[in-house]
Formats: structure tokens, C-alpha cells, sequence
């Protein structure tokens, strides 16, 4: 196929790297914040006719870079040079003009504008004044066929396309403006197969014809089809800079998360999990088959016991969220079917799942969790008293009974119910939150990584929370990033990787390294 | 909850205490009461009688903006109401029996309940914006008004229903009292169940509220209603203050002057934590520029002018501050996690 | 268990093929239908008022509402950058008492205009600098500007003042023959003028590019490197001018200046841009769109005074009505996108 054949070229042009001066050179780039340093020291190196693929977890600082080349963050110390001249970019601009042009995740285009105004926006050719829209139209047929765009009509609307179109005509117009680097964050989240492999046509088109690609993506598949290298970066720190043929999978995925094989191996001990006693012969209290929505996820079959948790494992990116969402009814599937004890059940909404007994404690607790301006207490009762509806309020003495029995067993700080929860720390305002669910007592709970940002005596708080409940009869389905989390808690893990499920594990003596494996790609 | 309220509060009680030191110095007998047959008289007592129909409004308007909306249909529910009320007292049998008031008042409200409706059902149920979904209202209402009167001005002449605008009970003018009622009525219906929280929870973060299982559809249902609720007694309070019903000017503009007393007295516009004390009080600052505007013997016809002003240096008082506000909200945002994925 | 599995939308081809036949039209389809509307309310008329089928009586419709044309183009351009504009009747009416005082003081017509025109644009600019620079809602801002034009007006006078000047008065009395039996106003040609200028603007500048771009997506507009401040401020000084100009051709209509004139105009402008197709949210709508708009409302009320029986206030019901209807039909259009 020409790919590979192009691709083994490109190799070998690769190798003689070193020797070429690279399009972008990062050296020694720290930023840092309040409290926080998003870079410290990273080195990147971007060339001319090259893919590479920026790899990382949660925070390990691949925004920033990606930013701080952008002109969007200015950085606090270090050097940036593209094509061998230094740069100081302070606004977004100043890194266009410098060739740098970025594919965002959401396609920031206007929709409600034509391709071809979206493509020349901004830089509209002008006749006497006046926009020359021929002109417009002439140089976006081009930019479009150069992308294969044929069937693309410059002037219909970009809203009648598909977001893979759209994405490309993103892309058409970073080719319009001849960038030399062009920037792609997570473009395939939102894609199916066809939509991928049209993509990747495009890409390698412009790599050959010499633009340098940086490409982020969670999609480990996908980076290793595509890229030629890539870089490292963990805890804003660079790992390193590798050639992708020369770095295995589970190589990669060690050093995105930070154990050397030999340490996981250690971190096994703990991690056996004596299974819960489930009756014989009892029933689920949800079975799920086949269950997806399109550009989330797909293929998510799940038995969920009452008393078992099952652990979502996957990396960053991978799908479990929107699997969690799709539980709990906060999107809709477009396959598959849920059944809840039983009962075949069409979850349309948040409500409905709530009031069938599931409870879901969302990873984004600023945008989807807290009610910024009311207080812990009107937070923490809040689902309870949505079941309720408005006219039939807890009565205050409950609802402080039920308050202070949360700030004592989560250990909520401050003691206040009246205090607002925006001005709590992150760590309590989720243990609000978790206390928000536990109080409608569901018989489902799903959580969306409850120990983010949580210091270590909250995390085991609310891990043997877990499992309290777990003992008592919940079931719960457990999602977080930290995989030792996952492994000590469940009884069954299933393995979203790429945005579908691909594997379920009982939690019978497995290990970390078992588990990264199937992410890896190997099915157990 | 109570730290916001007081730090919102404290710059429109201010104000307000200002325009009244104000005045009690240009007139010293600003703030005095006198009694007289029975009833007590005063400056004060203007004040809250003239405004009155304006508190009430805002009241039902505080609530709207609340849950992030906004009702423009105010005004015209206003002129419907005492259209239909006026319309009915001219056309009975006995124009003049308190009976026949009874009824109108009943009309007056059914109808103002009708078309609360009419709003709540676009909004929620259809999903239109409230600017635009009560702006129909707003457009075709007068319209309405003017149909059921046939572009008359009608008089009534009725005791009975002279009272609501006009009249007296316990020493004090009826329009205070009704609004007081009503004031109260909002206050439990918000705070003694969880309608005021509810609410509130909608307006700050429609889509975490969604996710803890509020269904806000008949939440946004009911603010309409009783914002449309409330506009149909002003609009009887306005009309019997005259004993009649002038479609065409029966308050006119006062949706613009309740929505100046909600964001004055601290509501924001975009929803959220609101203050019915914060709305009363502004509605008191309004209704007493009109009056300092009098008495510091400036030209009348300067009122709007100053209107204006106040109304500005408000709204720059505030903003700084919800700027501020919004800074210390940012977390560290480059750790935020991409998982997310537009679906 | 099974690899990545994924759901193949239907043929790619097709499904877009079908969807652009759709769509291609639907762009226009608001002020299609808006037009769509007039014409055939234009038919309905002639067919039931014979002397209704007169092309005098279609420019009449221009003729008696040059001014609220201009003010939907203005209030056009705020819109699409998904603001409001409460200010304009308040400005059209101050306009009116500046240039009526002006003239009255003896201030020559050009004088006059000219300071019209800096009065309005300058307010305009104001309000946009409050408005992005404090970020406080446009709605909020433009009402004070109403409340502050208004209340200027009341200042200035409270009552009536004629206009006698003979530059205004041969403005007012003019008569551009079209024909033997068709003549036109030269407000109307102002107002034409106003269109031409605003669609040339939008279409083929790139500050109307941008408008377009902001009210799409404004986080995106900027991302692309657009002037978005600037722009989302200059949009309120287009519509003051555009107040001021209206104000100007209102003095030529009715030769006085009174400040309780033009009230709710506003309402009427913003009621012409939505029926005329232009979304609140922004982004979408077209400057010819609102002028239909403007027509759509005259002819409502031409029919009302050809019937004679109708009384002016189904005017209001009757728009109220349309509004309805657009607005529905829009949020019918809207959630048909993807």
C-alpha cells in the first residue's frame, strides 16, 4: 500500500534528522502558575516533513506546550525559535504570522458561515476595496482539492458538513495560509473509521509536501498508524523524544503513567482483590449490550452486580466518561439497549436514571457538579430534593441531620453548611458532591474519578467509602486514572480503550501490567 | 447564603438611604407622617403607594431573571388586565356593586394567569428565548388591551374597585398592603419550599442541575406565571388608581423600570442568586428619584435623564465587582483534563 | 472481544448530497418566506381592495417608512453580533429635537446634520465601549442610553417645535417622479442608499465578515485572529448613526420635533429584523431580510386602513401574530441543524 511505502521513506529521511534544523526547537520551556508548574525544562524538537505525536496523561502538560507555541501562554523562562530565529509570541497572532496555524478539537469555525468564507476569514482578498468573493471562491476550490475535497462545495454552509469535513476544512485553511506547522489537538475524537482514514490521507499528504504536523491524541492506535515520532511528557516534565517504530506500546504507556515494569510488578501485592460473595443466582441490576452513541463510544456490554463494583480502566481520552454519561442517561444512546433489574429501559434523561435508582458524581465538578453560589448544604440536598420536586421541601432539621452526618463521615472542611461551596477547596467541595448521591441512597453509583485532586487522607476516606457501600449492597461503577485505584477497589474491571469497550477482567489476581497489556493492544 | 445577600445589599441601601437623607434636607418635612381621617399621609407613604405597582412587578420579574429569563410581556399584561377588569364593570348589570368588582378582579387575575401560561409554555416547552418569547406578548398585548376596550379609554365608577389603587384599609393605603401580601406570598412560596433554591440552582448552572435530576421545565413554568401574575394586579392597582383603563398607556415602560429595580437591588441578569428584599429596595430607589428629582426643584422633565445616570453608575458599581468575583473563580485551567469531547 | 467497531453512517455521499439539496435553500429560507409573505399579502389585498394593486401603494410602503427601514439595518448589525439595541426610537426621537431646535436657531441644514449625525454615532460608540470594555449586557446599557436620549429630549423641550426650515420643507414636499403615475420620496432614496451602503458592508467588507463571524461564534472569530473588540463596539455606533438618519428622515416626514415622538419604535425595528429572518442569537439574517421585515409591518398597516373597519390596534395584534410564527418557524429551523 503507498502508505507504508511512503512512510519507510520517511524513516529513513527521519534518521538523517539530527543533521536538519528543526521547523520548531523548544528548549528548557517552564511555565509555571500559582501553585503549580505546568513545564518545567522541556525540551521539544518539530521538523519539516514529520508527524509527531505528543503524548501525555492528565496534566502532564501538553496543553501548556502546545499553548505556549501558540502564543496563547507566554513562557516564563526558555527559548523559542522557529526556522532558526528566536520568537516571543504573545498573542495567538503573532504565532500565526509565524507560520504556526492550530486544528482545534472543537473546529473553532463559525457555522453559521460558507467553506469558503471560513476558509479565507480574515485574509478575504479585496478588489478595490471591496471583498473579490470570485477570488474567495477560486482560491478555496484549490485549498479544497489540494485536500480532496472535491465533493465540497465552497459555498455551502459549514454547518450542512460533518464535523470530519469540517475538521478538514479547518485544516484547508491553515494549507490556505501556507503554514509550516500545523497543529493538531485530538482531531479524530469526534470520528468513525472512514472519517479516520480520510483524515490520515490528508495528513500524510501535507507531511510529504513537507509541513511539519504535531498531532495529540489519546487514540494510542492511531499514533502508532500515523506518527514518525513522538515525544513524552509526564508531570510537566519531559521523558523523552523517541522514534515511534523504536518504542513499544507498553513502553509508551509505562512512561505516560510513570512505573517502570519492575515497580508495577511490586504494586501488585496489594492489589488481589478477594471477591465479593455475589448469591448464586443473583441478578443484575443492570445488563447493558451493545450499548453506543456515535463519536463517544460504542460497544459497551456490561453486567453490574449489586455489591460488586466494576472498574473502568482506560486511558485519558478513552471513552469512559462518555460511558458513564450513557449509564446515567445524561446523553443518549443511538445503540443498544439497557436493562435495570431486568426491565428494558430507554434512559433519556438524568431524572429517569435517578429515579430508577442510579446516582452519577461527574469528573468536571465546576461545570457539571457544583451549584457555585449556593451552599454546601443546599448542594449536598440538592438531588434528594429534585426527586422530592420543588413543592415538598426536606424539612430543615432533616436536611441538617443530613448534613452534618456528611461533613462527619467525609470529613468535609469547612464544618459549615452554610459556607458557600465555591470558596471550598477542591478536595471537599467533591466530597459534597459524593455526599449529594449518597443521600438519594442509590443502588447504582456511578463515579467519575472522585479522588481527582484529593489529598491522600480524603482518598482513603472515600476509598473505603467504596467499599462500605460496595459491602452494603451498592453497586458501584468506579472510573479513575489511576489504575492501582481501579485494581484495589474492583471486582471486575472493564477496559475502554479508543472509545469502545475491548475487554472485561475479573480482578482475580491481575496486575497493572495485565491490565496496561490489554490497553496496549493485547487481549488477555 | 446570608454574606451575599448583605455585601449586594449594601451598596442599593445606600443608595437609597442617601436619596432619602436628600431629601429630608432639601424638605424638612420629608419624612414625617401625619394622620388624617383615619389614614396616614406623608411623602413615604407616596413613595410606596406610587410605586407599588412597580414593586409588584419586579417581584414577579426578580424571579424570571432568576431563572435566567426575562419577561418584556409585563406592560402589556398590565394593560390587559385592567382592560378586561374595566371592560366587564362598564358592561354588567350593576356597574356599581362590589360584586361586580369581585368578578372583575377575577377576570383580571384568570387572565393574567392565562397568559403566564401562554409565556411559560414558549419557553420551557417550546424552548424559545424569553427575550423573543415574551416580546410576542409584549408586541400583540396592547393590541389585545386595546381590542377589549375598543381603543376607549373606559371609565368605571366603582367604590369597591376604586379601593385597590386608591383606597385605605388599617390606616394605610390598600396598594401597600396588596403588595406587602404579595411580597410575603413570593417569600414563603420560595423560601418555606424549595422553589427559591430551585430556582436559583437553574439559573446558576442549568446543566449541573440537569445531572442532579432537576427538571426544569415546570420551574420555568412557574416563574412566568407568577410574573404575569403579579402584572395583572398592578395592572387592577393602576387602572382603579384611575377607575379606568387606558390600554394605551397603562404601564407603559414599567417592564424596563422592574428590570432596573431587580438589577439594582442585586439580581443579576444572567441569572442565579437573587434577592427579593434587593428588588424591593431598588424599586424604592426609582420610584424616589422621581420624587428627589421634585424636590431638589430640578425641572421634571430631567427625571429621565437622572434615571439614567443612577442606573449607569449602578451597573459600573457592580461590574467591577463580578469581575473580580469571576477571577477567583479560575482554577489553574492548563491542568484542566481533556477527556471531554464535544459529542 | 470484538476490535473497534464503529457505526458507518449511511453512504457519506448521499447523505451529505441530500442534505445540501436541502440545505442549500434553507439559508435564505426565513427571509424567503418572509418575502414569500409579503407578496402574497400584497395579492390578497389586491384582490380584495381593487385600488390596492397600484405600484403607488407598493411605494408608499417605502415612502412612509424610510426611517424604520434605516433603523432595521442599523438594529440589523447589532443583531448579528448578538446583541440589542433598546437606544434607537429614544436617538430617532433626539435627532429630531436637535435638528428641530438647531434649525429654529437659525443653524444651516448641513450644519444641522452633520451634528445630528456625530450625536447619534458618538452616543452609539459609547454604549459599545461600556459595553465590551465593562462587559455589562447590551441590554442593560442601551436601555440607560434610551432612558438618557429620552429623558435629553424632555430637556431640550417638552413640547412641539416645528420645523419651517425650506431645505426640510422641500424635503418633506418632494415628489421624484418615477413615472407618469409612480413618484417616490427622497427619503426613500436615502433609505435605499442606507441598504446599499449596509449590504455592501456586510457582504463584501471584511468588518461585516467579522460580524457575521462573532455572532457565529465569537471564541472562534477571535481564535481566527479577527478584530472582535473593536468590531462588537462599532456595531453600536453603526446603530446610532443609523438612529440619527432615521431621526433626520422622520423630520423630513413630519416636520416637527417632539419628544414623545417615535416611541416603541424600537420594538417595531427589532419585530421588522426578526420576521425578516435574522436570529437574536446572532449570526444569522440578511440587512434585505429586514427591510421585507419593514415592509411586511407597512403593509399590515395599509390593510388596516384600507379596511376602515379594523381598528389600528390589530396592528399590534396582527405583528405580535407574525412574530409568533417566525419565531417558531425559526426554532423549527434551528433544531433541524446538526
Amino acid at each position: 500500500m503507498p502508505a507504508t511505502a511512503t512512510a519507510r521513506i520517511n524513516t529513513e529521511k527521519i534518521s538523517r534528522m539530527n543533521e536538519l534544523v528543526p521547523v520548531v526547537e523548544m528548549t528548557g520551556i517552564a511555565i509555571g502558575f500559582p501553585g503549580v508548574k505546568a513545564l518545567d525544562d522541556v525540551d521539544f524538537r518539530l521538523f519539516q516533513g514529520e508527524v509527531h505525536a505528543l503524548m501525555g496523561e492528565n496534566g502532564a502538560g501538553k496543553s501548556t506546550l502546545i499553548k505556549a507555541l501558540t502564543g496563547v501562554y507566554t513562557i516564563d523562562s526558555g527559548r523559542i525559535t522557529v526556522l532558526g530565529r528566536q520568537k516571543n509570541f504573545s498573542t495567538p497572532a503573532e504565532s500565526q504570522a509565524a507560520g504556526i496555524s492550530t486544528v482545534y478539537q472543537e473546529v473553532n469555525l463559525c457555522t453559521n458561515l460558507t467553506v469558503e468564507e471560513n476558509v479565507m476569514l480574515g485574509r478575504e482578498p479585496r478588489r478595490r476595496g471591496s471583498i473579490d468573493w470570485r477570488g474567495v471562491r477560486a482560491r478555496t476550490r484549490e485549498v479544497l482539492a489540494q485536500l480532496h475535497l472535491h465533493h465540497v462545495e465552497p459555498g455551502s454552509l459549514l454547518s450542512e458538513h460533518s464535523i470530519a469535513v469540517q475538521q478538514l476544512i479547518a485544516i484547508a485553511r491553515s494549507v490556505e495560509v501556507n503554514a509550516k506547522v500545523l497543529i493538531l489537538d485530538e482531531p479524530t475524537s469526534s470520528l468513525d473509521a472512514d472519517e479516520v482514514s480520510q483524515l490520515f490521507r490528508v495528513i500524510r499528504d501535507l507531511r510529504d509536501r513537507g509541513v511539519a504536523i504535531l498531532f495529540v491524541s489519546h487514540f494510542l492506535e492511531q499514533v502508532y498508524e500515523l506518527s514518525d515520532r513522538m515525544t513524552v511528557l509526564r508531570n510537566g516534565k519531559l521523558v523523552g523524544e523517541y522514534m515511534t517504530r523504536d518504542l513499544s506500546r507498553m513502553n509508551l504507556i509505562s512512561k505516560m503513567i510513570g512505573k517502570d515494569l519492575e515497580v508495577l510488578e511490586e504494586l501488585d501485592q496489594e492489589s488481589s482483590r478477594s471477591q465479593a460473595r455475589l448469591a448464586a443466582g443473583a441478578r443484575p441490576f443492570m445488563e447493558t449490550e451493545g450499548l453506543g452513541r456515535k463519536g463517544a463510544v460504542s460497544n459497551v456490554n456490561l453486567s453490574i452486580y449489586p455489591g460488586e463494583v466494576v472498574g473502568l480502566a482506560g486511558l485519558l481520552g478513552a471513552g469512559r466518561t462518555e460511558t458513564a454519561r450513557l449509564l446515567f442517561g445524561a446523553d443518549r444512546s443511538d445503540e443498544g439497549s439497557i436493562k435495570v433489574r431486568g426491565q428494558q429501559l430507554k434512559l433519556r434523561s438524568p431524572r429517569t436514571a435517578i429515579d430508577h435508582g442510579i446516582g452519577f458524581c461527574s469528573e468536571d465538578r465546576k461545570e457539571e457538579g457544583l451549584i457555585a453560589d449556593l451552599t454546601v448544604r443546599d448542594n449536598l440536598v440538592l438531588a434528594m430534593q429534585a426527586t422530592k420536586g420543588w413543592a415538598r421541601r426536606i424539612p430543615r432539621r432533616v436536611q441538617d441531620e443530613l448534613v452534618a452526618e456528611f461533613i462527619e463521615t467525609l470529613d468535609i472542611r469547612p464544618a459549615n453548611p452554610d459556607a458557600l461551596i465555591r470558596n471550598l477547596s477542591g478536595g471537599n467541595q467533591q466530597k459534597v458532591l459524593l455526599a449529594r448521591w449518597m443521600v438519594t441512597s442509590p443502588d447504582l453509583l456511578i463515579l467519575d474519578e472522585p479522588t481527582r485532586g484529593i489529598d491522600i487522607g480524603a482518598k482513603t476516606q472515600i476509598q473505603k467509602l467504596i467499599n462500605k457501600l460496595a459491602s452494603e449492597g451498592m453497586s458501584i461503577l468506579f472510573i479513575s486514572s489511576e489504575l492501582e485505584e481501579v485494581l484495589r477497589l474492583s471486582h471486575r474491571i472493564a477496559v475502554i480503550k479508543d472509545r469502545a469497550m475491548v475487554a472485561e477482567i475479573s480482578n482475580d489476581d491481575v496486575s497493572i501490567e495485565d491490565v496496561l497489556t490489554v490497553i496496549a493492544g493485547g487481549a488477555q | 447564603m446570608k454574606s451575599i445577600l448583605k455585601n449586594r445589599l449594601a451598596w442599593p441601601v445606600l443608595a437609597l438611604a442617601a436619596l432619602l437623607a436628600v431629601n429630608q434636607i432639601f424638605r424638612g418635612d420629608f419624612l414625617s407622617l401625619r394622620m388624617q381621617d383615619g389614614h396616614l399621609y406623608g411623602s413615604i407613604i407616596d413613595i410606596m403607594r406610587n410605586g407599588a405597582p412597580t414593586i409588584l412587578i419586579a417581584l414577579g420579574m426578580t424571579l424570571v431573571i432568576a431563572s435566567r429569563g426575562i419577561d418584556l410581556s409585563v406592560g402589556a399584561v398590565v394593560a390587559i388586565a385592567g382592560a378586561a377588569s374595566c371592560a366587564y364593570i362598564a358592561a354588567s348589570p350593576e356597574p356599581a356593586s362590589p360584586a361586580t368588582a369581585a368578578v372583575a378582579v377575577v377576570i383580571a387575575v384568570v387572565a393574567g394567569l392565562v397568559l403566564g401560561v401562554w409565556n411559560g409554555f414558549l419557553v420551557s416547552t417550546i424552548g424559545v428565548q424569553p427575550i423573543i418569547a415574551t416580546l410576542v406578548l409584549m408586541t400583540a398585548g396592547r393590541g389585545i388591551a386595546q381590542l377589549i376596550t375598543d381603543g376607549q379609554i373606559v371609565s368605571v365608577t366603582n367604590d369597591s374597585y376604586k379601593a385597590i389603587g386608591a383606597g385605605y384599609l388599617f390606616t394605610l393605603p390598600v396598594s401597600i398592603l396588596i403588595t406587602a401580601v404579595v411580597f410575603v406570598l413570593a417569600a414563603v412560596l420560595t423560601r418555606r419550599t424549595a422553589l427559591g433554591t430551585l430556582i436559583e440552582a437553574v439559573g446558576i448552572n442549568p446543566v449541573a442541575s440537569r445531572l442532579a435530576g432537576l427538571r426544569a421545565r415546570n420551574i420555568i413554568w412557574i416563574v412566568y406565571i407568577f410574573s404575569a401574575f403579579c402584572a395583572a394586579i398592578a395592572g387592577l392597582m393602576i387602572s382603579s388608581n384611575v377607575t379606568a383603563a387606558d390600554a394605551n398607556n397603562a404601564g407603559l415602560y414599567i417592564e424596563m423600570d422592574a428590570i432596573l429595580a431587580v438589577v439594582i437591588g442585586g439580581t443579576s441578569l444572567a441569572g442565579g442568586r437573587y434577592s427579593l428584599v434587593g428588588t424591593v429596595v431598588g424599586a424604592f430607589i426609582i420610584q424616589t428619584l422621581t420624587t428627589t428629582v421634585y424636590t431638589l426643584g430640578i425641572p421634571p422633565e430631567v427625571t429621565l435623564v437622572f434615571k439614567a445616570l443612577v442606573v449607569i453608575a449602578v451597573c459600573l458599581l457592580q461590574a467591577p465587582k463580578a469581575r473580580t468575583l469571576l477571577r477567583n473563580l479560575k482554577p489553574a485551567s492548563p491542568l484542566r483534563t481533556k477527556e471531554k469531547v464535544a459529542a | 472481544m470484538s476490535s473497534l467497531s464503529t457505526v458507518a453512517p449511511p453512504t457519506p455521499q448521499k447523505a451529505s448530497a441530500i442534505r445540501h439539496r436541502l440545505r442549500t435553500g434553507t439559508r435564505y429560507a426565513p427571509t424567503l418566506a418572509t418575502l414569500a409573505l409579503f407578496i402574497l399579502m400584497f395579492v390578497v389585498g389586491a384582490g380584495m381592495y381593487p385600488s390596492f394593486l397600484s405600484g403607488q401603494v407598493l411605494l408608499n410602503l417605502f415612502i412612509d417608512n424610510t426611517f424604520l427601514i434605516v433603523l432595521a439595518v442599523g438594529m440589523t448589525f447589532v443583531i448579528l453580533t448578538g446583541g440589542i439595541d433598546l437606544s434607537v426610537g429614544a436617538v430617532v426621537a433626539l435627532s429630531m429635537m436637535v435638528t428641530a431646535t438647531m434649525l429654529q436657531n437659525g443653524w444651516n441644514p448641513a450644519t444641522v446634520i452633520l451634528a445630528v449625525l456625530v450625536i447619534g454615532g458618538g452616543l452609539g460608540l459609547l454604549m459599545g465601549l461600556i459595553i465590551q470594555y465593562f462587559d455589562i449586557q447590551p441590554f442593560i446599557v442601551t436601555l440607560a442610553g434610551m432612558f438618557l436620549a429620552r429623558g435629553l429630549c424632555y430637556v431640550i423641550s417638552l413640547e412641539s417645535i416645528s420645523v419651517t426650515d425650506p431645505f426640510f420643507t422641500g424635503m418633506a414636499q418632494a415628489r421624484i417622479p418615477l413615472s407618469e403615475e409612480l413618484f417616490i420620496s427622497p427619503g426613500v432614496l436615502i433609505a435605499l442608499l442606507v441598504i446599499a451602503v449596509a449590504f455592501f458592508i456586510l457582504h463584501h467588507t471584511r468588518f461585516g465578515r467579522t460580524v457575521y463571524a462573532i455572532g457565529g461564534n465569537e471564541h472562534s472569530a477571535m481564535l481566527m485572529g479577527l478584530a472582535v473588540k473593536s468590531t462588537k463596539v462599532l456595531v453600536y455606533c453603526v446603530s446610532g448613526l443609523c438612529s440619527a438618519i432615521a431621526g433626520i428622515l422622520f423630520s423630513f416626514y413630519s416636520l416637527s420635533g417632539y419628544s414623545l415622538a417615535a416611541q416603541g419604535m424600537e420594538l417595531d425595528a427589532i419585530a421588522a429584523v426578526v420576521i425578516g429572518g435574522t436570529l437574536l442569537t446572532g449570526g444569522v439574517g440578511y440587512v434585505l431580510g429586514s427591510v421585507v421585515g419593514v415592509l411586511v409591518l407597512g403593509i399590515v398597516q395599509t390593510f388596516i386602513a384600507y379596511d376602515g373597519t379594523l381598528s389600528s390596534w390589530w396592528t399590534k395584534i396582527v405583528i405580535g401574530g407574525l412574530l409568533l410564527v417566525f419565531i417558531l418557524l425559526q426554532r423549527l429551523f434551528t433544531r433541524r441543524t446538526p
